[in-house]
């Protein structure tokens, strides 16, 4: 598969989940692990360019397809929009569900480039946060929509 | 959490796939989008030897105006019934309804043969199904047979599929005009139904289908009676949970799960109007 833009061959074990390929054979740590039952979404990865819960999908399931990592998100030049709209709407506390929610906005505002404030919340379901009260991701990914919020 | 080890088959054709079926019988697995499958392999509550990958049907994917019906292809994923414009158009409780399973991650992968052949009493589109009268393609060695949805769930994720058959297309009827309603009550927006109601109204014929209230979903038989016979919206509900055996659990006990069919159908109803 091509991870973050390298192909990446291996052989792997059909139980492999991908979450655990991307951590555990790349070296990937970006990706968490945090229910690993698809309930948390801290896992999200873009798999073609759509969210995935990466706890809920075989490596092999993948295989052949074009992977995004919150590590390859950035073309390299500081980062992305979504994460700099994080950053700049302080859309984080402890760190730990952000990777899994910056790649689910950015799937999010790829197939709702205008969204309301109310989609956002909908569009995010599959994520859970323990610290921010969700009040500041959401303005992070109107932000990054160029939706109106302050960034 | 990792599923128990099991071999892995990747199926090219739906031929390959009843090959490989019959090739490793009770052993083997279906494996679609694995939103269903996947999480109870790594609760080990399944332990398939050989799981037989599907996903790459891509021939199944689709959604068909077949005149007198909406065709699915069983590969079709949540996401692509929510955005399909023939559905939207034709058989909109459809669209709408999978647009309500789990999450967009899971609407990403899942898929609308998974989530009917699984059986799962508390999935969504099962029950949408169900109201609608549709009805499910299925193949296997001896051919292609068609089973009407009101013959097709079994029991708690038993379904009239065959060992060695592949659930190849679901048939919608095409309901365009009519009034429908879904009522889905859940504590969190990602979370499966404690109870749900699926309700179509179309000149002739009506469907309500229950999620959640016994071991498959539930044609409520009595609730469409009483609408035949012109009864009011709150009227019809109190019939909501004739004939279902609901269960206890976390959510809810079965006296507040009859509870909650009687009010979502009749706000169902109320809403179809």
């Amino acid at each position: 598969m091509t991870v973050n833009g390298a192909e990446r061959e291996s052989e792997v074990e059909p139980r492999t989940l991908l979450a655990y390929y991307l951590r555990e054979t790349l070296g990937l740590t970006g990706t968490n692990i945090g229910c690993d039952t698809s309930s948390c979404g801290a896992c999200t990865v873009l798999v073609d360019g759509e969210s995935v819960k990466s706890c809920t999908m075989l490596a092999a399931q993948a295989d052949g397809a074009s992977v995004t990592t919150i590590e390859g998100l950035s073309n390299g030049d500081g980062m992305a929009p979504m994460q700099q709209a994080f950053h700049e709407c302080h859309g984080l506390q402890c760190g730990f569900c952000t990777p899994g929610m910056v790649l689910a906005a950015v799937s999010f505002l790829d197939e709702h480039p205008q969204p309301s404030e109310e989609d956002v919340r909908m569009g995010l379901e599959g994520n859970l946060c323990r610290c921010t009260g969700y009040q500041n991701i959401v303005k992070a990914v109107l932000a990054c929509a160029g939706n109106g919020a302050k960034p | 959490m990792i599923p128990a080890p099991f071999d892995y088959a990747r199926a090219e054709s739906a031929e390959h796939a009843l090959a490989l079926l019959t090739e490793h019988g009770d052993d083997a697995k279906l494996l679609a989008g694995g939103h269903s499958l996947l999480p109870l392999m790594k609760l080990r509550l399944a332990t398939p030897s050989v799981l037989i990958d599907v996903g790459r049907l891509t021939d199944l994917s689709y959604v068909r105006d077949a005149g007198d019906y909406i065709a699915i292809g069983a590969l079709t994923r949540h996401r692509d019934l929510e955005t399909s414009e023939v559905l939207q158009a034709e058989a909109p409780l459809v669209a709408h309804v999978a647009g309500q399973v789990g999450d967009p991650q899971v609407r990403h992968r899942g898929t609308i043969g998974g989530s009917i052949a699984h059986a799962d009493p508390a999935s969504d589109l099962p029950a949408a199904v169900l109201a609608l009268g549709g009805s499910m393609v299925v193949t296997g060695q001896n051919g292609e047979r068609e089973i009407p949805s009101s013959e097709f769930y079994l029991g708690f994720l038993e379904s009239a599929l065959e060992p060695g058959e592949l659930l190849t297309e679901i048939r919608v009827p095409k309901h365009g005009g009519a009034g429908w309603s879904f009522q889905k009550f859940n504590r969190r927006a990602q979370d499966w139904a404690i109870v749900g109601v699926a309700a179509v109204k179309a000149n002739g014929s009506s469907g309500v289908a229950l999620i959640n209230m016994g071991s498959t979903p539930i044609f409520a038989s009595g609730v469409v009676e009483a609408m035949q016979a012109g009864a009011s919206a709150s009227e019809a509900a109190e019939r909501a949970p004739e004939g279902t055996d609901p269960q206890t659990d976390i959510h809810a006990t079965p006296e507040f799960r009859e509870h909650l069919a009687r009010v979502l159908v009749r706000r169902a109803l109320e809403e179809i109007g």
